[in-house]
């Protein structure tokens, strides 16, 4: 104890390291330092370019103009993205009604009723889900679902005549609901996994104190683990819907990419993303086009971000502490 | 002592019971039908497309007669997502170290492990439009389009995926072997280096390549960074092709033989990526940690 203080030379402690032989370490430290630090840095520097790009459109149409203005004409040159917002929130929409039950309902399925031996591929199978890619997705959808379905969406529609906004249309090929769908199965994959994670935390206590008292496997699920695990649910379905507004490929080949907003569930429409994949191409040799794709990514990005910091609040408080579930978010 | 004292479950609670458990036994099956056709219909439709006349030659951009092939989107893919992984591993892997090894709860840990996680939820698309912004508007590093460029793109979606999935990994080495080394003598850098990255790999390994997957597939921060084009290059500063840019504008097309090209392009891609996730999941089972 003693030695450690005793100075070799009167210089510096026996024990201690030569300034020298410190030096990797104080590499280390403030070059992993300097790495996170970058993180930071890009996403400010992220937004203020995006912004700086997106200004001239601003400038000409106003923030609130071009965010709600429902008039997108690159002919006349006039942007105003209401088309686009409405597309990207029907199709999300769709996606959430149709993959959110489903997803929770498989989580329920996987973590509570299944043989412990289908225990394993299921997971295996649902996590594949999202190893498919976009735009195999799309090319699918484009391909196969949508000529398959359509008579299939105009019986639908001829006898739900009488629904606004679903009856009655003249089905469109590529459409919102398709749209809608194609993101329902691609979101299904990580809100079940982050339910199946969220539903592991509900104490055993919980769930053998209903069974003890004579509820039945259903009325276990309902009264123990739904209750339990209501905010977590909450939060992954905003993660999916995160998920579901930024997605871009296969909603570009399926949507119909129509600027304007659709009457039925059943017309064409577009979305925020796609309009960017399609038209941004052609609009390097406009400014004022190239301002406005850029203008829509940016409220793409804010929207994403607002739903994204929603979505972890519930979650984070989903988990009651335990914070290493984000990671099933980004692998699943 | 035959009749049992527990009060018999009702008929009608029976029931509930037995229908909400097909439910959601038919809801997994729901789930996961569409995988199940969208194989099916990328197995089908893209076998009869693959030959080696397919992998081996470039698309010729004819407007009628033989399409070509996927030989410059293969080898293009495949030389992207390399060097994005080349970019994004250091780095993600840094970060994650920092949070894991020096940060650990300090308020800047905290800003940058909650900005990760704005990363993570940026849609692909916007980091191309930003790439764009930012190297190819500007000019910097040649003016047009190219295949490095492409790469960053990929590089900046993976980047949060790694850091996630190596922050957990790292978490799990356990502090008694830490302690141990630096009760040895180790200095810290060894300490990272000799032990707390090995004891990690297979699960960095593991996180590292569901990156790489999901890169491999992504066709939006392309579009527009290193577009699209018929030759093979292996110069970073060309315009590169890929398997999912090749996709979507193929079936942007509608023509019959380019949308059985885009079919094998699937089948393609979706092996490749398959692969890469079989394999992630095999390390991870060989895990030393967890």
């Amino acid at each position: 104890m003693e030695s450690a203080t005793v100075s070799a030379r009167g210089d510096r402690p026996i024990l201690g390291r030569s300034p020298l032989s410190r030096l990797p370490d104080q590499i280390l430290k403030w070059g992993l330092t300097a790495i996170a630090a970058l993180i930071l840095f890009l996403i400010g520097f992220f937004f203020v370019r995006l912004y700086i790009e997106a200004h001239p459109a601003f400038a000409r149409f106003g923030v609130f103009g071009f965010t709600f203005d429902n008039n997108w004409d690159v002919a006349k040159n006039v942007y105003g993205a209401l088309p686009l917002v409405v597309g990207t929130l029907v199709t999300s929409a769709v996606a959430l009604l149709i993959g959110v039950p489903v997803a929770i309902a498989a989580a329920l399925y996987v973590t509570e009723l299944c043989p412990r031996g289908l225990k394993g591929p299921l997971t295996i199978l649902l996590d594949l889900l999202a190893a498919v890619p976009s735009v195999v997705y799309g090319l699918w959808g484009v391909l196969v679902l949508v000529p398959r379905l359509k008579p299939i969406e105009q019986w639908f529609t001829d006898t739900f005549s009488f629904v606004p906004f679903i009856g009655g249309a003249h089905v469109a090929g590529p459409n919102y609901f398709i749209g809608g769908l194609i993101l329902a199965i691609m979101i299904l994959p990580i809100v079940s996994a982050i339910t199946r994670e969220v539903m592991a935390t509900v104490p055993p206590d919980h769930k053998e104190a209903a069974l003890a008292l004579g509820a039945t496997r259903w009325e276990m699920i309902r009264m123990a683990i739904l209750p339990y695990s209501r905010a977590g649910i909450t939060g992954a379905a905003m993660l999916g819907l995160g998920r579901a507004i930024g997605e871009t490929i296969a909603v570009t080949l399926v949507v119909g990419n129509a600027p304007n907003i659709g009457k039925h569930l059943f017309d064409q429409g577009y979305t925020l993303a796609a309009v960017i994949a399609n038209e941004f191409g052609e609009a390097a040799s406009n400014p004022v086009h190239r301002a406005a794709l850029i203008a829509a990514g940016l409220v793409l990005f804010v929207l994403t971000l607002v739903v994204n910091a929603i979505a972890r609040f519930f979650v984070i408080r989903g988990q009651r502490g335990r914070r290493d579930i984000g990671n099933v978010a980004v692998t699943g | 002592m035959s009749t049992s004292i527990l009060p018999v479950v009702s008929a009608r609670r029976k029931r509930t019971d037995k229908a909400g458990r097909t439910m959601l036994g038919a809801a997994t099956i729901v789930a996961l039908i569409p995988l199940v056709l969208v194989l099916w219909y990328v197995i089908k439709r893209g076998i009869s497309a693959i030959s080696w006349h397919f992998i081996s030659t470039d698309p010729t951009g004819n407007f009628l007669g033989d399409p070509g092939g996927i030989k410059s989107a293969f080898l293009g893919t495949i030389e992207m997502v390399l060097v994005a992984t080349l970019i994004s591993v250091p780095l993600g892997v840094g970060v994650a170290l920092y949070l894991t090894e020096y940060g650990k709860n300090s308020a800047f840990a905290r800003a940058v492990r909650y900005f990760v996680d704005v990363m993570t939820g940026v849609p692909s698309i916007v980091f191309g439009l930003f790439i764009y912004i930012v190297l190819i508007l500007s000019g910097f590093g040649g003016s047009g389009y190219a295949g490095w460029k492409g790469s960053v793109a990929l590089a900046l979606l993976m980047l949060p995926i790694i850091t996630r999935a190596s922050e957990v990994v790292l978490l799990l080495v356990p502090d008694s072997l830490r302690e141990a080394a630096l009760a040895l003598g180790a200095p810290r850098w060894r300490v990272v280096f000799r032990v707390v990255l090995p004891t990690a790999l297979s699960g960095l390994i593991t996180g590292i390549l569901l990156a790489v997957a999901r890169a491999a597939g992504e066709t939006a921060p392309l579009l527009f960074t290193a577009a699209v084009v018929n030759g093979t290059s292996f110069n970073l500063n060309d315009k590169m092709n890929s398997l999912p840019v090749q996709i979507f504008t193929d079936v942007g097309q509608a023509q019959d033989r380019l949308v059985a090209r885009a079919w094998g392009a699937a089948l393609t891609l979706v092996l490749l990526v398959l692969v890469l996730t079989l394999i992630a999941r095999l390390v991870a089972r060989r895990s030393r940690v967890a």
